[in-house]
């Protein structure tokens, strides 16, 4: 999980922040870390140019990306079906 | 009487005195607020040079990280020009606006944005395609909410911003106004940014073209 959250700050931008300031269950959006719309499609972004995973549904989006820790046990499921 | 001579009459009787009464200037990495150098940093190249800008003044502002070259550039600019004496509590939202104006529009954004659509578009470089996102930063940021406006021209063009600003103000459009010059491609750059006020201050000079052409030519002459 360490690894997603320095490559969050980094398709982030999230210059002022470090990979221990950003708790596994702490929530990514709103009151959380505070990322925005703008964000959550970079965050689509990365999945695919890190991972090469499509997030299939649009609606699952917030569920994947609540928190470091589902957006890492989304990959760890999508990484295992694409192999 | 014709209603029209009236009209002009009256409206040359309310004519508002209107003066510039700050004014920052960063150009070829240095920064000026009033004319008097406030910081300096030469051999960076822009982004890094807008980064020791913002770390020197202590701002805690994450969102500046995630914007473009050209509004980083504004919004330093528009800092370091409301520092201090600028009395935001005199005013309402709606008063205060901003009139901006470049010659390279967004094209420097426009160019990486470009680049990222040969692999994977990048969301966050789209959304500052456009130069009056600009604005939009400063806005944001200091919950102004009055009349706005952003205009490419082909060099700085005094004349223009007298006569539009002085014409909001005039018109009780604005009690306040945040206008000038932010301009950004590749490595070159340059902000001039002034606050037009109806009050005098200390160092306030009448808002005119002349002075205007003065400031800006201060530093970037």
């Amino acid at each position: 999980m360490s690894d997603l959250k320095t490559q969050i700050i980094a398709q982030l931008n999230l210059q002022d922040t470090k990979p221990e300031d950003i708790g596994d269950d702490q929530p990514l959006f709103v009151d959380g870390l505070g990322l925005d719309s703008i964000d959550a499609l970079e965050l689509i972004v990365l999945l695919q140019q890190q991972y090469r995973i499509k997030l299939s549904n649009a609606e699952d989006g917030p569920k994947v990306f609540y928190s470091v820790r589902t957006m890492a046990e989304y990959i760890t499921a999508h990484q295992v079906q694409n192999n | 009487m014709s209603g029209a001579i009236e009209q002009r009459i009256i409206k040359k009787i309310l004519k508002t005195d209107i003066y510039i009464t700050a004014n920052c200037i960063i150009s070829n990495n240095l920064v000026y607020k009033n004319e008097a150098l406030v910081f300096e940093n030469k051999g960076l190249v822009l982004p890094d040079f807008l980064i020791s800008v913002y770390r020197y003044f202590k701002w805690q502002y994450p969102k500046f990280h995630k914007m473009d070259n050209l509004c980083k550039l504004g919004w330093l600019a528009n800092e370091v020009l409301l520092q201090g004496s600028f009395e935001k509590a005199k005013y309402k939202p709606e008063d205060i606006g901003l009139v901006l104006s470049n010659t390279n529009a967004s094209l420097d954004t426009d160019i990486k944005y470009y680049e990222t659509t040969k692999t994977m578009a990048s969301p966050a470089l789209f959304v500052y395609t456009l130069p009056n996102i600009v604005i939009g930063e400063i806005s944001i940021r200091h919950y102004f909410k009055g009349e706005n406006a952003f205009f490419v021209f082909a060099g700085f063009n005094a004349g223009f911003i007298e006569q539009y600003v002085s014409n909001l103000i005039n018109n009780n459009i604005l009690q306040c106004c945040i206008c000038g010059w932010v301009d950004v491609l590749n490595n070159d750059f340059n902000a001039t940014l002034f606050l037009i006020e109806k009050e005098k201050s200390a160092d306030s000079v009448n808002f005119t073209k002349e002075n205007l052409n003065k400031i800006y030519q201060l530093q970037n002459g």
